[in-house]
């Protein structure tokens, strides 16, 4: 077998939260990218830098105020208390929580594009079909964003597999509960187990670069259809 | 000569003579030293002119670097095993290698009263989480397990762990509420020389092996006056002092 079964365990780990992230990021996300390319509020520049901030904070930063604020003594934490939930650190959905806001703007951005890239005819002409605005989001501007939106889901997927720096700071590495693929490389390095390192890079380094390639193949093809 | 020329050279050459004096030591040191290698960092730079460069970490890690070309001259570990492993593979300076430190292992709580002084809090199990250095690769977590493997309260307590990177992110762990306890060093405790506010066990030497902490020369450093000048200071008397005042033993 070339991994062994803790390798195995910390791959389905990562695959469960990538996925869990990218569906909740397709529900939180889609709005999100709907209002900022449709608004003319004031509010777009400040909202857009906000959901753009996770693409430049180092995830330092970002696990430091994760781990401060869900903690006992946190606002997140309080919150969490409070509904009986307990604290967020060291559990698999403190991991989804702390990725949905680190992979925000890799959903949120390509939708948005999408949508602008519709432009308003479309829905003007739904409009004069007698199309409620609500009806007109669901017919037209989904089905013409849909190649966006796959963009956006295997981007989301893709860097929630990658991530590191936050799971670091705020999992614990937990096995089976937050000890994800990077992680468990990162343990494999220290302990100085060099080849069982190397055996999980290997599966990282082909599975990402097969999903880049699905995306670059693809997206050419969807763009001239 | 021009003015500006001569002034130049003159500059020129005052630089040139204190660099032939102090010089730059780059210092790998465990995790769990950081405080008193700061502390004593401030006394060598002024007893001696050479500057400290340190960088804290995970043992584990800095062997894999220093495997790997970076550019450390001294090691200060957080265990005898790394530095003699290094000397066996011609990456470190045989002969220098020594004990600068032995670690105390204490069972931490941020709350006061939290933690009694017989650490019977481990057998009541009243917590969620409790907090250990990652076993496979820092000695103090390591420590833990023979602790509670000594108690018997390992299989009682092992499915409530968080791991720590190293003892800095456990201490971190414990300190921000997120593990109501942990196993970390008393170093990390000890600020001023006073322990800081929470509770403490510390844990008796006889239920682990002894934590030796082993500094060495690395081939990088071989010859390099700072380096070896640091590696005497830290057999000196002012050393010592700021050692044991951190609840290391010698």
């Amino acid at each position: 077998m070339l991994l062994n079964e803790a390798d195995l365990q910390s791959i389905w780990l990562t695959l469960r939260l990538a996925g869990v992230v990218t569906l909740i990021l397709f529900l939180v996300g889609t709005p999100v990218a709907w209002w900022l390319a449709r608004t003319h509020s004031r509010w777009k520049g400040p909202i857009g830098a906000m959901v753009a901030l996770p693409l430049v904070l180092p995830p330092s930063v970002l696990g430091f105020y994760l781990l401060v604020a869900m903690g006992p003594n946190g606002p997140v934490g309080q919150f969490t208390q409070a509904l009986g939930l307990g604290l967020l650190p060291f559990t698999f959905w403190g991991l989804v929580v702390a990725s949905v806001f680190y992979s925000l703007p890799f959903m949120v951005q390509p939708v948005q594009n999408a949508f602008e890239s519709i432009g308003d005819r479309p829905l003007e002409v739904a409009a004069t079909l007698g199309a409620s605005p609500l009806n007109a989001f669901f017919t037209v501007a989904l089905p013409l964003a849909a190649p966006g939106l796959l963009t956006a889901g295997i981007l989301t997927f893709a860097h929630t597999v990658g991530e590191f720096g936050v799971v670091l700071m705020i999992g614990g590495n937990i096995p089976g509960v937050t000890r994800v693929a990077s992680v468990q490389i990162y343990d494999h390095v220290d302990a100085m187990e060099y080849s069982d390192a190397h055996r999980l890079a290997a599966v990282m380094l082909v599975f990402s670069f097969l999903v880049l390639l699905v995306l670059y193949l693809w997206r050419p093809n969807a763009r001239s259809a | 000569m021009h003015p500006v020329r001569k002034f130049s050279l003159a500059l020129a050459l005052l630089g040139a003579g204190t660099l032939a004096q102090a010089d730059e030591v780059q210092v790998a040191v465990a995790a769990n030293f950081t405080a008193p290698m700061k502390e004593m960092a401030v006394a060598f730079e002024k007893a001696t002119g050479h500057k400290v460069n340190a960088a804290y970490g995970a043992t584990g890690k800095f062997y894999a670097q220093i495997q790997n070309g970076a550019p450390f001259e001294v090691l200060l570990a957080a265990d005898d095993r790394t530095p003699t492993k290094l000397v066996a593979e011609g990456a470190a300076v045989k002969g220098t290698q020594f004990t600068y430190a032995i670690g105390t292992l204490v069972l931490w709580s941020a709350r006061p009263g939290f933690v009694d002084d017989q650490g019977k809090v481990l057998a009541k199990g009243a917590f969620e989480k409790i907090a250990i250095a990652n076993p496979k690769t820092a000695p103090y977590g390591a420590a833990a397990l023979q602790v509670l493997t000594g108690l018997e309260l390992l299989d009682q307590v092992a499915p409530k762990f968080v791991t720590g990177e190293n003892i800095a992110q456990t201490f971190q762990f414990v300190s921000t509420g997120n593990a109501e306890l942990g196993f970390v060093a008393l170093s990390q405790i000890i600020k001023d020389g006073k322990q800081i506010e929470g509770s403490a066990w510390p844990v008796p030497d006889k239920l682990h092996e002894p934590i030796r902490q082993d500094a060495v020369v690395l081939a990088k450093g071989k010859g390099k006056p700072a380096a070896e000048a640091l590696m005497a200071f830290l057999k000196g008397e002012e050393a010592r002092a700021v050692i044991t005042g951190y609840g290391y033993g010698i």
